[in-house]
């Protein structure tokens, strides 16, 4: 594919989760209001995950 | 004694053709497999999550595996390509994401075909539990 793209760690991170929560959120609960409600929480973990996990990363580092 | 929550189902959800059919779908079309069972909000959201998933790994230079017995990395990351069903042999007709992964976003990128199939995987699987009656 001819097409570049240059994603920054966390904008591919973000995009990542988004994509992986609405999966999460339809395929593992059933209703409407619940698949949100799950489908948001993934995300939000993810997001959270990716930010804990960096200033951890950052702390050994330094 | 057991508490309600500790009761295992033991309702039968016998297999119907939807039930075979429906997954099969599901893994050639990411989505396909609720499309026909008339989930559409579900089925589009599976399509266009799945799909953007797999052309931003691709966009990001990504590596799409071929069929191989060399490493076992290599193996593993065949399997969840394999998971994307058409958009892996769109992939490989085109021949998309053969280029060497020399940069950290190519490797992201390869990462994210890989999820991508397996979300469709997962996907699909909802496709099957739909159709014999066991998820509404």
């Amino acid at each position: 594919m001819n097409t570049h793209l240059e994603l920054s760690h966390f904008t591919a991170a973000v995009l990542f989760a988004l994509c992986a929560s609405i999966v999460f959120g339809i395929t593992q609960k059933e209703g409407v209001r619940e698949q949100v409600r799950y489908g948001a929480k993934s995300f939000m973990w993810f997001v959270v995950g990716v930010i804990v996990g960096g200033w951890f990363l950052w702390i050994l580092k330094h | 004694m057991a508490t309600a929550s500790e009761k295992i189902n033991t309702q039968e959800y016998p297999i119907n053709m939807m039930g075979i059919v429906a997954p099969l779908v599901g893994w050639l079309v990411p989505g396909a497999g609720h499309l026909i069972q008339k989930k559409w909000i579900r089925g589009l959201l599976l399509l266009i999550s799945v799909s953007v998933m797999f052309f931003l790994g691709l966009m990001m230079q990504g590596h799409i595996y071929t069929p191989n017995t060399g490493d076992v990395l290599e193996m593993l990351g065949f399997v969840g390509d394999i998971g994307s069903g058409g958009l892996y042999m769109l992939g490989r007709t085109m021949d998309w994401g053969q280029g060497a992964i020399n940069i950290a976003a190519a490797d992201y990128g390869t990462k994210f075909i890989i999820v991508a199939g397996l979300l469709n995987i997962i996907s699909a699987v909802d496709a099957h539990q739909i159709a014999i009656g066991k998820k509404s």
